[in-house]
């Protein structure tokens, strides 16, 4: 193991490219959780402490992932791979870009939260994760929904609450699903995601044991730091570990909770610690890198994939705006924000793109352009798309017609004898 | 011959009655089933349902505290454990919030989970779940992902279990649009209820009673059928009346009965219907009897302020209006938190001369 280091790295400062220890291994562990400090840990002071209180738990929390730079030729990525990784994030800067100018302009309203500076976290998860994986957000949830594959047509006409718009208008900015794309949600209250994340990985393992059906599918559940105070965030943290569900916890540690600081609510603000308490793996990486939020969720879903349970990752990432378009952000240091916009996700893959020599300035330059026209082109759709008519203000409720259990077929569901999948023994 | 004729008449008989039962039990009826030789317990109809709907279809699983190795707090789930196993009867720790959004979630990823609250008042620290996730999913979704989900457990009042204890949530839950509540009273509905609220598309809150739990009733063989169900939203009239009409649901509908009794014998002949489904609540049947009779007398266990009589007499009020003969009488639990004593408890709850009163005032025979 690598003893190299020895400086207490800062709580929220890591620098991007510095080059500390032998190459990471990312070798998949043996099925002890004792393997995973092997291929992903570096000492520290904090570490070594962590080490000894946990000496007797066989898991180990993670802290730094250094995006290393060898001096072979292997990158982390492939230029496929890294022009994905940079439309995405493109995607998302612009779509929000956007969405602020909209809703200046009238056409959007209510709450609107905006996800600026953290497209890092999304894209480096959710571009990982098949179709049928499972994503859980809160109300910070376009850019969520629009790496999972939801049309930014359809978010955009949902923003603006029209019939197009992929829950016709009903649900609004804070509660995007998508049944197509298993996003499952958007959802206002803090914390209320976390379970149902946790009850969606509970299907996957339940569809392998019980149903014996070919399941392997992970959830990624996405909250934020002021979420890692709430009740139900350790109650999922405990269940997700007895149970061994393949779900991953994702903090998007901003630091700010609308206006109440991290450091201020929070008795111990390194949420990774967290993870070990309840016997899984709790990792700590740079969430203004896109690459090193790869490698980590790469990890995490692998595990999960494998059967050997959850993760929690804790992002450090940083939001640009406010907490949404009505928060006058007067609380924040301009120092602060200053440094974090020097952290761009976006320019930090761009110039390793360029650097790399995997992408020229040109290629990049026409995914922005094309970007901004596929922008455009949602809010002219949008724009054009009609309100929802009034016969929709009563319409799925229950998912049944009449809401008394009657089936299309004017009949009660409950009298169909091919309703069950067998037949009743009793 | 002679014989064989016989037989015939025989078969013929009998094949013409059970065809004509199986004819029945399919049929959406709310009139009383043929009362059996047979008696059942609540409970036993309860783990009846629960084991059938388990083994009819895979995707059902129980979840909720002691109900595998304790056999369930109140015996309700008794042997389930034994029968499916730990992957479809899991015994949680006693985390109501996370355990109520993780079976939401399975909901939404199309299992159809079956949630115990030990008793509904627990239900409060989950209530988010239940309404933010559960019950407005498929209105914020638009229809794109519903959650067939049932949340069960004893509601209201036991005996002597204090004021967090002793809650009745019906008015609660039946307030918002996109939850199904269902409020059984005798075993058959107990069995009919549940079976039809786990086959349900929707989140159904199914509140049960613990004081009913061992009270045995007389069942039908058609509701011991294993696909026996009754229909959601549908009220029964437990008894036909012609003076007054006494609407209720769960334990209230056994004392409304006995009031019945005592009226019939002051020569009230009183019409008693039992709500079995709060949400939706079945406003024809209700309005029906009130144009029949002239007079309504609502009755619940619950506070008072904005609970379910109160809705059944605004309801009642609107569209029944110029049948009324008398200003619609309501009884509900007294505007305090359940004492313990047993005195004032009883004091503070419906009791069987409460509802002969106010029968009794809606018919102008009171003193």
């Amino acid at each position: 193991m690598a003893t190299s280091f020895s400086a207490t790295l800062p709580l929220h400062g890591s620098q991007e490219n510095r080059l500390l220890l032998p190459p990471i291994r990312l070798a998949p562990p043996p099925s002890s959780f004792l393997g995973f400090t092997r291929s992903l840990t570096i000492p520290s002071s904090r570490r070594l402490y962590h080490a000894h209180a946990a000496r007797r738990s066989p898991v180990v929390g993670v802290q730094e992932v250094v995006k290393e730079k060898k001096v072979t030729n292997s990158l982390l990525i492939t230029k496929e791979e890294g022009l994905v990784l940079y439309e995405d994030m493109i995607l998302g800067r612009s779509f929000e870009d956007m969405c602020a100018q909209m809703y200046y302009r009238g056409k959007m309203f209510g709450f609107v939260h905006l996800y600026n500076g953290q497209e890092a976290v999304s894209t480096g998860f959710i571009k990982l994760l098949t179709q049928s994986d499972s994503v859980v957000s809160t109300y910070r949830d376009h850019v969520h929904a629009l790496s999972k594959g939801v049309s930014a047509r359809a978010v955009m006409s949902e923003l603006f609450g029209k019939v197009t718009g992929c829950c016709r208008g009903q649900g609004g900015s804070m509660h995007m699903f998508s049944k197509e794309h298993n996003m499952l949600g958007g959802f206002a209250f803090i914390g209320e995601g976390i379970p149902v994340a946790t009850g969606a990985a509970f299907t996957s393992k339940y569809k392998r044991e019980v149903l014996k059906q070919d399941c392997e599918d992970v959830t990624v559940a996405f909250f934020g730091d002021g979420t890692c105070n709430n009740g139900q965030f350790y109650e999922c943290l405990n269940m997700a570990a007895l149970y061994k569900l393949p779900i991953i916890f994702v903090v998007e540690n901003n630091l700010w909770a609308i206006g109440m600081s991290h450091l201020r609510s929070t008795s111990d603000p390194e949420i990774w610690k967290k993870g070990p308490a309840f016997g899984m793996p709790g990792v700590h990486v740079d969430g203004m890198d896109v690459l090193k939020v790869r490698e980590v969720a790469k990890e995490a879903v692998t595990r999960a994939r494998r059967g050997e349970g959850p993760t929690l990752v804790e992002c450090e990432t940083y939001r640009f705006r406010g907490h949404s378009l009505a928060d006058p952000d007067e609380l924040r240091d301009a120092a602060e924000k200053a440094k974090y916009a020097a952290r761009d996700p976006i320019t930090a893959l761009k110039k390793y793109l360029v650097e790399n020599k995997l992408a020229s300035e040109g290629e990049l330059k026409t995914i922005e352009k094309k970007i901004d026209e596929l922008v455009e082109e949602a809010v002219e759709f949008a724009d054009a798309s009609p309100q929802p008519g009034r016969s929709q203000l009563l319409e799925n409720v229950f998912a049944d017609p009449k809401g008394f259990g009657i089936g299309p077929d004017g009949r009660y569901r409950c009298e169909d004898p091919k309703f069950t999948q067998g037949t009743a023994q009793v | 011959r002679e014989k064989m004729w016989g037989i015939l008449r025989q078969r013929g008989i009998d094949g013409g009655g059970l065809s004509l039962r199986r004819t029945r039990s399919a049929s959406v009826s709310a009139r009383s089933y043929a009362a059996g030789s047979k008696e059942m317990t609540v409970r036993d109809a309860l783990n009846s349902a629960i084991d059938e709907e388990m083994s009819a279809d895979p995707k059902v699983f129980v979840m909720g505290e002691e109900v595998g190795q304790y056999q369930g707090a109140y015996k309700i789930t008794k042997g389930l454990l034994e029968k499916y196993g730990p992957e479809r009867v899991y015994d949680t720790p006693i985390t109501e919030a996370g355990f109520t959004g993780i079976g939401v979630g399975a909901a939404y990823a199309g299992l159809k989970p079956v949630v115990e609250f030990m008793t509904f008042n627990f239900s409060m620290q989950a209530i988010d779940h239940i309404i933010n996730s559960a019950a407005k999913s498929n209105y914020m979704s638009a229809g794109q992902i519903n959650v067939p989900i049932v949340f069960r457990g004893p509601n209201g009042a036991a005996a002597g279990v204090g004021a967090q204890h002793s809650q009745c949530y019906a008015a609660w839950y039946a307030s918002v649009p996109g939850l199904k509540v269902l409020a059984p009273y005798s075993a058959e509905d107990a069995r009919g209820l549940l079976k039809a609220a786990i086959r349900d598309p929707d989140p159904v809150v199914f509140l049960e009673n613990e004081l009913l739990y061992g009270e045995s009733f007389p069942i039908s063989e058609e509701a011991l059928d294993s696909s026996f169900c009754l229909p959601i939203g549908k009220a029964k009239i437990e008894r036909q009346g012609k003076d007054v009409t006494i609407v209720t649901f769960s334990k209230m509908v056994g004392f409304a009965l006995k009031a019945a009794e005592k009226l019939a014998e002051e020569g009230i002949s009183a019409e008693v219907i039992n709500l079995r489904s709060i949400r939706p609540l079945d406003r024809a049947t209700i309005n029906a009897s009130v144009r029949k009779t002239s007079r309504l007398v609502t009755v619940e266990e619950g506070f008072p302020q904005h609970g379910v009589c109160a809705e059944i007499c605004a309801s009642v009020v609107e569209e029944s209006f110029s049948y009324l003969d008398a200003p619609v009488e309501r009884i509900a639990g007294a505007d305090v938190p359940m004492p313990y004593a047993a005195n004032l408890e009883r004091l503070a709850l419906p009791q069987v001369e409460d509802i002969v009163r106010a029968a009794k005032r809606a018919c102008y025979r009171s003193k």
